[in-house]
């Protein structure tokens, strides 16, 4: 659509400016001035320089929790990318199963976070859990509070149980626009079933993939109440992800120096991945 | 019509979303079987269905007061938040999808980042600035507190709904005469509706399933239902029934939404807007 140059359209924006702004800009503002602050106490603030950043980007502890985050992130899009196209491609066209598949699937989606990780607290407990009691009876030895991998495996089932109904829901929503006659032409030409996803469903899907993929990825990076809620990030520090390590390092510790200095390492990692992201759907809208 | 016969791949099809949704079930099936035990009933004897049902557990969170205000914490600041967000949305998103002006693309690009903030990043700041506005503990707070996410988002979804109204559809009302307000209120809003109750639906998920923000900034007057569920371990140990009765009771908002925009989200998520 051509817009017109119009520089009054600013206070239509000024609304959401002011609101965003007092909810982000003040709050961010807070976080720069201490990661570059130290204090004994009393409210007396000192320049303390890039001391704090250089003290993260040099903690072992910061570098654990990015790779733990990042492998985190990578499991659960590999897993739930794939299991998301197949329950799409599978889900029913038309009829009474449509609103049935599309309730019962997005239930998980409306549950509070932590209610989603006291679910699988719960679920996944040897003692009183269906999945531990399951899995114990099989005579594997499971325990999440114990074992590492165990505590890894739940959080990942957990997540996938969580969230792989956006995947669906997205590539299902991408499935239902794309029109009948393109499956009979496919049908006249004697395609394969295979040929029709690759060459009809995919190409159509991709759009709602590419931002499938990337809401998976950022929220995965930011998880926080989920991991906290079934394993409070042990057992050691095995599931610590970032945010919970920044979360304990400022309200628990209250580190505020290098709190703040994680806090901003962070908010940059997410402000290029958003960029990342905004690029590639500017660019695949003007494509059309 | 034809009747040809179907490959068996096809006709399993129906398979897949099958065991998807039992896997998608029953661990809400645990928690709910759990809500009907006594708690000496689910540490004790492990079965697959409450043996002596109980309504005990709901019947403490409708009597206590600190566990159903709550619940009625949670749905006002989600009710606020939803209808502050889409509020500021709506003129934010038309001025997005009609207009051009200086700055626009930048503006837009960093609200979408708050989107993309991990809350954690702001969590302790934000305790400090309502601090400082002596706002802590009340529904306003958490509610302002979500805009940071739902606003953008608000504004993303909405933009995408406005720019598929075609533009002469507003130069028709203004040669008609309308004024701008007139004319987005009578008019423009009605054409947009089904884009409203999207917008509407992802705030108050987003606002609902928030817990790291909403319990930061409340103690005891707001606090969250969800929060309430952190603190049931008493000196008798962890009421596991009541706990599940509370989890149960949070999953019936969000069901009943579910319910009422099943239609919308598809074509919600078709805009891939969210």
């Amino acid at each position: 659509m051509e817009k017109t140059w119009n520089n009054k359209a600013w206070f239509m924006v000024l609304p959401v400016l002011v609101l965003v702004a007092f909810s982000a800009v003040i709050p961010l503002m807070t976080v720069v001035n201490y990661s570059v602050q130290d204090t004994f106490g009393n409210n007396e603030f000192f320049w303390a320089g890039t001391d704090w950043f250089l003290e993260v980007l040099e903690s072992d502890r910061f570098w654990d929790a990015l790779t733990r985050n990042l492998i985190f992130s990578a499991i659960i899009l590999a897993i739930e990318i794939p299991l998301g196209i197949v329950i799409a491609l599978n889900m029913p066209k038309k009829g009474i199963g449509v609103p049935i598949c599309l309730v019962l699937m997005a239930l998980p989606l409306l549950i509070p976070w932590n209610v989603v990780g006291t679910i699988w607290q719960v679920f996944g407990r040897v003692d009183i859990g269906l999945l531990g009691r399951a899995v114990a009876s099989l005579g594997i030895n499971y325990n999440y509070v114990q074992n590492p991998i165990d505590a890894w495996v739940t959080l990942i089932i957990m997540d996938v149980w969580h969230w792989t109904s956006l995947v669906v829901l997205l590539c299902y929503a991408g499935l239902v626009s794309i029109p009948d006659a393109y499956y009979q032409a496919a049908k006249i030409d004697g395609a394969s079933r295979w040929s029709v996803f690759r060459y009809i469903q995919l190409p159509k899907m991709k759009r709602v993939l590419l931002i499938a993929f990337l809401l998976r990825f950022m929220d995965s990076f930011m998880i926080y109440t989920e991991p906290f809620v079934v394993t409070g990030g042990g057992p050691g520090n095995s599931t610590t992800f970032l945010s919970i390590d920044l979360v304990k390092m400022a309200i628990g510790q209250f580190d505020l120096g290098p709190a703040a200095a994680l806090s901003i390492i962070y908010f940059l990692i997410i402000l290029l991945l958003s960029w990342i992201f905004y690029t590639v759907m500017t660019t695949s809208d003007a494509q059309g | 019509m034809m009747t040809n016969k179907q490959p068996l791949s096809q006709r399993l099809s129906w398979l897949v979303p099958t065991i998807y949704i039992v896997f998608l079930l029953l661990p809400i099936y645990w928690l709910v079987n759990m809500s009907f035990k006594e708690t000496s009933e689910i540490l004790g004897a492990f079965s697959l269905w409450p043996q002596n049902p109980t309504l005990g557990n709901y019947r403490v969170i409708f009597t206590d007061p600190s566990w159903y205000s709550g619940y009625i914490n949670s749905i006002i600041y989600v009710v606020l938040n939803t209808v502050i967000s889409v509020t500021v949305a709506l003129p934010a998103a038309y001025a997005f999808s009609r207009y051009r002006f200086l700055g626009d693309k930048h503006l837009f690009f960093w609200l979408l980042t708050n989107r993309m903030a991990p809350p954690a990043v702001f969590a302790l700041p934000f305790f400090q600035l309502y601090s400082a506005f002596g706002l802590i503990d009340t529904h306003i707070a958490v509610a302002i507190a979500h805009c940071l996410f739902n606003v953008p988002l608000a504004v993303w979804i909405l933009e995408g709904f406005m720019s598929g109204v075609p533009k002469e559809i507003d130069e028709t009302a203004y040669i008609d005469g309308y004024s701008f307000p007139r004319f987005f209120a009578k008019i423009f809003v009605p054409l947009i509706a089904s884009g409203i109750g999207v917008a509407a639906f992802f705030c108050f998920m987003f606002s609902w399933v928030e817990l790291l923000l909403a319990r930061t900034l409340t103690t005891t007057d707001a606090k969250p239902i969800a929060a309430t569920m952190t603190r049931t371990i008493s000196a008798s140990g962890l009421d596991w029934g009541v706990l599940a009765a509370a989890g149960v009771l949070t999953i019936i908002p969000g069901a009943l939404v579910i319910y009422f925009v099943r239609n919308y989200i598809a074509k919600g998520f078709a805009l891939g807007r969210v």
